[in-house]
């Protein structure tokens, strides 16, 4: 089962290479996920998911951001034949081959319980990303791919440098050298202090910076702005919770060693800074999709903030991290529909777009609603739960900052958004015959279907999952 | 760790100044490959030559650091026809006085970090950090993207001091994985080397600027 999930995408992924079709090969995309989709509702029903001696172990945590992976990369195959049949003009070939090779690596995280298998997955991610971000092959995409693929390359750099350290924090101590989160967890107490405090500093920044924290943040939103919006998804859904995972991953080893408070006061301060990075530019923002990555750098920060926080910040951390990761993909979807429309993604050229592609523009909308945290949806739950949290433990100034930033990014978002989808078809905006049909139009309905219901329903089995993955990581919920 | 391992760090240190100091693209690729070939034959001396796979490790080092990424780098630069580093952000001299600050500040950062008993004295650590902020001084003030990605390689090199260390921690499969992992990014870094140059006709990243806010 360990090796299934890794493996389907893969084997996809070759299949995809061979596949002689444009036109079939996005399919083949939807097979695959349809398939990974069955294999990963399996092993989460699995109590033990283990393989490689160890060396793959889904737990809790894994589970959850297993679970978001794997509806984001559903939802983004399912859209994906609507949306490469507009674009015929390019072969689509090594696009499908590096999503889904993309999918087995972001399995492969999940699951990995040794830190250098880990490393080698998220850097595997990064690559097979580069050329999904250069699909559109113009200077601009390419300006992106560069800084995207140089910006993350010294990041995971970094995060080699982090995961030695932390090597080295058990050789000093004279405690077998051994990378297995089981054994650094164990020998977590007896870890040499000067040591784990720098790996986990470099760790946090090297990781970070996969994840968009500010101010390691930069490649983002060029990434985001200059990628096909279904890439922007993946990443924002998928990707960013990946290395939020390796994160909480080496926050756990810091907990056990029993300097949680050190490593929880780094992400306040990181959290916190990359909220008012992201509220400041979102407030004067003049290209949609480049407002969603700063969007995507603020819910960053959130992820983080609850994790800092402790106590119930760290179940609504990762009750969050689902939220964000099945509403982005709305907001992403939604925003390239638009683009696709108008041609344009620049505020002032685009408006009126629910006369044009009314169910594009209608699920923006709903997304923006949704990931500013306003009742009934998912996110609302979550960030409430952090605030309170911040409230609860007393830390006022925490729980202000957190909530007049949220109204700030409500306040400059809604702008944008409401300035995009009200109104008359500006003139300036060429006109493209892209209409809404149901292939570009239901994968989105479907998120946010998702998203609407986490807000209503919490089930209980992923409210088990939830509890256990806080537990481990020292929260209450 | 034996007492020869010293000497060779100095000369990867001094090849990282000897990296920031020339304006020459082709002797900063030629230092930085020196610099990962030196790196690989420590590995297999550290490490003693008995076992077969350290010693398959360091060959596949010496030959993917020191000649196959190289190869890669000097055939991009034939293809974009340039030869020197024009106005880095940081012109040479403040360069290489960062520099030393940098390797400054790593031995006096890597003091408070006590060292494994079969460590002790040894400047793997400080030379590791010192090798790291210099790859990244590298990428940070040249413009031109194949010297970035030399300084790429410069930091990753850093990285490898310190794996040095922990050759017993580190399983041969991670190993493998690190290795194959920067020679895909330096090929697909060099693609989009390629396209850069068709595209701007010219490998300067300062024409990669119309992504701002």
């Amino acid at each position: 089962m360990a090796y299934a999930l890794v493996l389907v995408p893969l084997v996809a992924a070759l299949l995809a290479v061979l596949f002689p079709s444009d036109r079939g090969r996005p399919w083949l995309v939807v097979l695959a996920a349809l398939a990974q989709t069955a294999t990963v509702l399996l092993a989460l029903r699995e109590p033990r998911v283990t393989g490689l001696d160890g060396w793959l172990l889904l737990d809790a945590t894994g589970k959850l951001v297993l679970g978001v992976t794997t509806t984001v990369f559903l939802a983004c195959a399912l859209y994906l034949p609507g949306y490469l049949r507009l674009r015929p003009e390019r072969s689509n070939r090594i696009f499908c081959m590096c999503l889904l090779a993309f999918d087995a690596m972001l399995a492969l995280i999940t699951e990995a319980h040794h830190l250098g298998l880990m490393w080698v997955a998220v850097e595997a991610a990064t690559l097979t990303t580069a050329p999904l971000i250069y699909f559109n092959r113009n200077a601009r995409s390419l300006e992106a791919t560069w800084k995207y693929l140089l910006v993350g390359s010294v990041g995971i750099a970094l995060a080699l440098l982090g995961s030695l350290f932390l090597a080295y924090s058990q050789l000093q101590a004279s405690l077998g050298a051994s990378l297995l989160l089981e054994d650094v967890l164990r020998d977590a107490p007896h870890l040499s202090k000067p040591w784990l405090h720098s790996a986990f500093v470099i760790l946090f920044i090297g990781y970070g910076t996969k994840m968009g924290l500010a101010p390691m943040h930069t490649w983002k939103p060029d990434a985001y702005g200059e990628a096909p919006g279904v890439v922007g998804a993946l990443l924002a859904g998928g990707l960013t919770n990946c290395a939020f995972l390796a994160i909480l991953r080496f926050y756990r080893i810091c907990f056990a060693a029993g300097d949680g408070a050190f490593a929880r006061q780094l992400m306040l301060a990181f959290g916190l800074l990359s909220m008012t990075v992201a509220a400041t530019f979102m407030a004067r923002q003049r290209d949609y999709k480049r407002m969603l990555a700063y969007s995507s750098v603020e819910h960053m920060g959130i992820l983080v903030v609850g994790i800092g926080l402790g106590g119930a910040g760290i179940f609504g951390s990762l009750f969050h991290m689902i939220n964000n990761g099945v509403t982005k993909v709305v907001l992403f979807l939604a925003a390239g529909n638009i683009h696709r429309a108008f041609g344009s993604k620049r505020v002032e050229d685009v408006s009126g777009a629910l006369r044009r592609v009314p169910a594009s523009a209608a699920l923006l909308l709903a997304g923006f609603f949704a990931i500013t945290g306003s009742p009934p949806f998912g996110p609302f739950l979550s960030e409430f739960t952090i605030v309170r949290q911040a409230f609860g433990s007393g830390r006022y100034g925490v729980g202000v900052a957190f909530l007049v930033l949220l109204c700030v990014v409500f306040i400059g978002m809604g702008a944008a958004v409401v300035s995009v989808v009200q109104g008359a078809p500006s003139a300036a905006a060429r006109a493209t015959d892209f209409r809404d049909d149901f292939g570009t139009v239901a994968p989105i309905v479907l998120c946010i279907g998702v998203a609407l219901l986490l807000g209503l329903y919490l089930p209980p089995p992923l409210e088990r999952l939830l509890n256990e993955a806080a537990a481990s990581l020292g929260g209450a919920s | 760790m034996s007492r020869a391992v010293d000497p060779v760090l100095v000369l990867v240190i001094l090849l990282n100044f000897f990296a920031l100091g020339t304006s020459r693209v082709h002797a900063v690729i030629n230092g930085v490959a020196l610099q990962g070939a030196v790196l690989g034959a420590l590995a297999m001396l550290v490490h003693g030559v008995h076992e077969p796979l350290p010693v398959l490790l360091g060959v596949a080092t010496v030959l993917v650091k020191g000649i196959a990424i190289p190869m890669m780098l000097r055939r991009a630069m034939r293809e974009v026809a340039i030869r020197r580093e024009v106005e880095p952000y940081i012109d040479y001299v403040p360069s290489l006085l960062a520099c030393a600050a940098g390797t400054a500040m790593s031995f006096l950062f890597a003091q408070r970090l006590p060292l494994a008993p079969q460590h002790a004295g040894s400047i793997l650590v400080p030379a590791a950090l010192a090798t790291v902020v210099s790859g990244f001084l590298v990428i940070s003030t040249r413009r031109k993207a194949i010297t970035q990605v030399a300084g790429y390689l410069m930091l990753e090199n850093g990285v490898f001091i310190m794996g040095l260390g922990l050759l017993e921690a580190i399983p041969f499969l991670v190993e493998v994985g690190v290795l194959l992992d920067l020679f895909v990014a330096i090929f697909v870094m060099g693609i989009i080397l390629y396209h850069v140059n068709r595209e701007f006709a010219s490998l300067d990243t300062a024409r990669l600027s119309s992504l701002k806010e």
